[in-house]
């Protein structure tokens, strides 16, 4: 065969070239080798990792909220079921109308559908994608959420849901204890890590017990690994955990008490507390007037805010145990107990009231403008005589005082679990110095002995102090009895061992004899608050506290009466008291803000209180969680 | 000269005598590399033979005929129509240009009746023909002559720029870099080449004018993977964590879970390689390129074994165009050249590349078949 020689020349350069070709595709070819095995080997356990978190989403399952119960299991805050319609976009398309106004429209024939409720699932539909329910409506009543059933087959795309709100039965007068829920703030946010935070439908405690015991009330979030495709939608459920339900807490709250002791208030401004001077229980604790918590579950509206905010009443103050006020007459007790123990002052001593007492150039004045002449000490707590009590307070000092009412439960938080707890005020001549700088005048204690001055004190802090003067122990005040899951079974903590508060038993004798003669004693300034009936008594103490300065011009033209006065300028009305005298259970305090008396407007309310624990006697019923029943309790003691 | 050429003219030859003659171990890998296509495309529609497997197993069959049709007609019947067929991909693509259908954003299609015909994927053809029968009639010390190289760098240039145009930049970097290839084998002197490496790097900036913008984000995203990624660079990332999630045995066959939920883009057609990788694992994935390299391989053979010169380049020219689609599909799925529509030759769903292939590799077979036979230097001395 004739071969073309020029073609030789011609082949042995393609011959190179493919060779060189080759060499430079199978290099080629290696670097996808070398990347296939950087991925797959190399990289094959981050990859995987990341291609599990493409596919596998983890959803929340929002555990249920712990109950709040009072002593006897009557629920102060429950879950209710929140019946909610939803909308799902998609399936609305699929079932025949061309776009979610229409399915709303069709929905709005069948319950009514604000215009801002409206808005809002049209641009909840256009942000997320078609298959992601939107939430239409909530908190639907039963005759609305049947029609919506009922008419479901007319109605694309529509879901109705049973969600789970907050709810509060019994409304106003426990807000303050119970508290209330709301929407996570972005503050919350960042101080807690729980992820249940995030969710945008999850509410947590903003007050009262609710907030302080949010973390035990919350439980734990459980959660269902789902998975999901590259647009967000489930395929399915791959594993599922369950979170734990919140806790229940059993307050030692008696319900039925606290609303009585609340509607002894209509509608004044005031707080009154109710223990159990052997456990410590706080069986009612009033603040009012209250305010609905339900309001705040789904968000309060601007006017409702506006009018609890502008409420010269304070409807949002715990004033239990956020409010301060000046002890008043109630605190004569604490003096005469400090003298007692300083020896400073016999009881049978006299000292004569002219109606004022003269300490260098400053007249003291007794409330009773013309005095009470001759009186001891039984008869100054009887008849509250001011210008004794300058002279008990002059000799015994302000730093012992002091001392007595520490011991007795003042100038210090309780501790009991409740936000916003103040601890009142009882001064000494160091705090003074260390507050002002200026030293300590000796007028201010003739003040502190009638419990003006600086001194404050809380409302529980009073019912506290009456509590120990009844028992002579050291009562702690508790407002929870038990939490946990099952409360039922839960044993309660039984009542704090009692500890004497180390005060001679005769001083307290005197002292509680003397408060027997305020209220059962003809001349006393309480007589008219005597509660009367078959092993029921009370013995107590009246307080006025005055909220200005009585100027010396005024004293000269004649003291204004509390009715001549504008409201808040008007003495608040005290009262403290505990009953049975001989053995006392419970131990009360009122407080009437700006009541002017206190013998007429906090005494008698604190009988009526008073007279309903002892015939109702909460303590001696069998409690939740109470593993100590009142019997086991009063065989213990004996 | 004239009798030269008579006397070499061989005897016809019986059809039965070319198929005895026919590379069945060819056939096979093809078929092997198709089948492997057929099962993706089954596990991608979740476990059904519609819409993908089943049609694309239909147009493998008419390719197969292609293939059969194309490697019994003599290499010369071939050079002599390399030119004619050139003019007509041509005249089609500036068809396309006037009138085309819009897809994917760019001008592609003529509809021609029940036929959707993508002139650039003629072209890829046409242009291995058209450079292969012009350098054919060259001397070797012909070949570097400015003056001779000017012709080829237009057949070139021409359809590069009227598919950049379209703009479908995968098919022009395809014809471009083919033609190119082509003109290397053909035996251009290394000055060209050097010269023509230092002018395309001067030329980067002002191209880079002319480019879609997003052509220019896919770029960039190439680059930088994590420029976006949410937009451009999601494929790209989505891509990687398929192919390193399949580890070295894979998933299993229709259990990759990123390719089953959709995580991958577009994973019947330019990511059916991710998909196989997540699947079938290092193992399936290095294997399929090695089934391509062993047809590549058959191909090379073919050229060098080819006594024309016109067979030879043709061959390579196949070859050439079979490697640019893998590896660019391939490199361009794991993320190391940047995102360009190229599909994986015989796995991608997709009827127009699949012919194109086919008849490419009735081409090849064709050479193989009359690689014995002399072709002389100009196809008038054909007939």
């Amino acid at each position: 065969m004739v071969r073309d020689v020029r073609d030789t020349a011609r082949q042995a350069v393609f011959t190179r070239r493919t060779a060189m070709a080759s060499i430079g595709a199978a290099g080629l070819f290696g670097t996808v080798f070398w990347r296939l095995y950087g991925l797959q080997v190399e990289q094959a356990e981050e990859f995987g990792i990341q291609a599990e978190e493409n596919r596998i989403n983890v959803r929340l399952l929002v555990p249920q909220r712990g109950r709040i119960l009072d002593r006897f299991g009557v629920e102060l805050a429950a879950n209710r079921q929140n019946f909610r319609v939803l909308l799902v976009p998609e399936d609305a398309r699929n079932e025949g109308v061309s776009n979610v106004e229409e399915a709303l429209n069709l929905l709005a024939e069948i319950v009514e559908l604000s215009d801002y409720r409206r808005r809002r699932a049209l641009r909840e539909a256009a942000r997320n994608r078609p298959f992601v329910p939107i939430t239409v409506k909530e908190n639907l009543d039963w005759d609305e959420f049947a029609r919506v059933n009922v008419n479901l087959p007319d109605l694309p795309g529509i879901v109705p849901d049973v969600g789970q709100t907050r709810f509060y039965p019994e409304g106003e007068h426990l807000a303050h204890i119970v508290g209330h829920v709301g929407r996570v703030t972005e503050e919350e946010q960042l101080g807690d890590r729980d992820p249940l935070l995030r969710l945008p439908d999850f509410r947590i405690g903003k007050l009262g017990v609710e907030l302080q015991f949010d973390g035990r009330l919350r439980g734990s979030a459980g959660t269902s690994h789902v998975e999901v495709n590259a647009g967000g939608r489930v395929i399915r459920e791959l594993q599922r955990t369950e979170g734990e339900p919140g806790d229940q807490v059993v307050l030692t709250i008696d319900e039925d008490l606290q609303r009585f002791a609340a509607a002894q208030f209509e509608g004044e401004s005031g707080a009154a507390a109710v223990l159990d001077v052997r456990s410590g229980d706080i069986l009612a604790l009033v603040s009012e007037p209250g305010f609905d918590p339900n309001l705040f579950t789904f968000g309060i509206s601007q006017d409702d805010w506006a009018a609890l905010r502008d409420d010269e009443l304070n409807p949002m103050v715990n004033k239990s145990v956020s409010g301060q006020y000046p002890p008043g007459s109630t605190f004569k007790m604490v003096v005469a107990l400090a003298a007692l123990e300083a020896g400073v002052m016999h009881p049978r001593e006299e000292v004569f009231c002219s109606g004022h007492i003269t300490l260098g150039d400053r007249d003291f004045h007794c409330w009773r403008r013309e005095g009470h002449q001759v009186m001891n000490m039984r008869d100054g707590i009887k008849h509250s005589c001011d210008v004794y009590f300058y002279e008990v307070a002059r000799r015994v000092g302000i730093d012992r005082i002091a001392a007595m009412a520490e011991r007795l439960g003042f100038g210090h938080a309780t501790g009991i679990q409740l936000p916003g707890e103040r601890a009142g005020l009882v001064p000494t001549t160091g705090w003074k110095y260390a507050i002002t700088g200026v030293r300590w005048q000796r007028g201010e204690t003739l003040i502190a002995g009638i419990g003006q001055g600086f001194l404050l004190s809380t409302p529980l802090q009073l019912a506290l102090m009456t509590a120990r003067l009844g028992t002579g122990n050291a009562v702690n005040p508790r407002l929870v009895r038990a939490t946990g899951a099952d409360v039922e079974g839960v044993a309660a903590d039984g009542p704090p061992a009692q500890v004497s508060l180390d005060i001679d038993p005769a001083h307290l004798a005197l002292v509680r004899d003397g408060m027997n003669a305020v209220v059962n004693e003809l001349g006393g300034t309480a007589t008219r608050s005597a509660v009367r009936g078959r092993g029921m008594s009370m013995a107590g103490k009246t307080g006025t506290a005055q909220v200005r300065n009585i100027s010396r011009e005024e004293r000269e033209s004649g003291v204004l009466e509390n009715e001549e006065l504008p409201r808040h300028l008007r003495d608040h009305a005290l009262f403290v008291g505990f009953g049975p005298v001989t053995a006392p259970k419970y131990a009360v305090s009122v407080i009437v803000e700006h009541g002017s008396s206190g013998s007429r407007a906090a005494g008698p309310r604190a009988r009526e209180i008073m007279r309903y624990a002892l015939t109702r006697d909460p303590a001696a019923m069998p409690a939740i969680g109470n593993m100590v029943r009142a019997s086991d309790e009063d065989g213990r003691q004996g | 000269m004239a009798e030269a050429y008579a006397q070499t003219k061989p005897p016809q030859r019986t059809l039965l005598s070319k198929l005895a003659d026919f590379n069945w171990g060819f056939l096979f890998l093809i078929c092997l590399v198709a089948t492997v296509g057929f099962a993706m495309l089954y596990s991608v529609a979740d476990g059904n033979w519609d819409p993908w497997a089943s049609r694309q197993m239909w147009r493998f069959g008419v390719g197969v005929a292609v293939l059969f049709v194309v490697a019994v007609i003599d290499i010369r019947v071939w050079m002599s129509l390399a030119y004619p067929a050139y003019v007509l991909a041509l005249l089609l693509l500036v068809a396309v240009e006037v009138a085309g259908e819009v897809g994917m954003g760019a001008q592609r299609w003529l509809t021609l009746g029940p036929v959707n015909l993508q002139p650039s994927e003629i072209m890829k053809v046409a242009l291995v023909l058209a450079l292969a029968r012009y350098f054919h009639s060259l001397r070797i010390d012909e070949v570097s002559r400015p003056l001779r190289l000017i012709l080829p760098l237009f057949m070139i240039a021409l359809p590069v720029a009227l598919v950049v145009r379209q703009p479908d930049l995968g098919t022009a970097m395809l014809l471009l870099a083919g033609g190119l290839g082509l003109i290397f084998l053909a035996g251009i002197n290394w000055w060209y080449i050097i010269g023509g490496f230092a002018m395309s790097i001067a030329a980067i900036p002002i191209g880079w004018q002319f480019l879609a913008d997003y052509q220019k984000s896919r770029i960039l995203t190439f680059l930088n993977p994590e420029r976006d990624p949410l937009g451009t660079g999601y494929h790209i990332l989505q891509s990687q964590i398929a192919i390193g999630a399949g580890g070295v045995f894979g998933q299993g066959f229709m259990q990759g879970s990123q390719s089953q939920l959709n995580f991958l883009p577009e994973k019947q057609t330019d990511f059916i390689f991710t998909m196989l990788a997540e699947e079938f694992g290092l193992a399936g994935a290095a294997g399929l390129v090695s089934l391509y390299i062993a047809i590549l391989a058959i191909g090379v053979l073919t050229a060098l074994n080819a006594r024309a010169h016109f067979g030879r380049l043709v061959a390579m020219g196949v070859c050439l165009t079979l490697f640019l689609y893998v590896f660019i599909n391939a490199a361009m799925v794991m993320g190391l050249v940047p995102v360009v529509g190229v599909p994986m030759p015989l796995v991608s769903y997709g009827g127009t590349s699949m012919m194109t292939l086919m008849f490419g590799f009735g081409l090849l077979m064709s050479v193989h078949i009359h690689r014995d036979v002399d072709v002389p230097r100009y196809a008038g001395a054909l007939w």
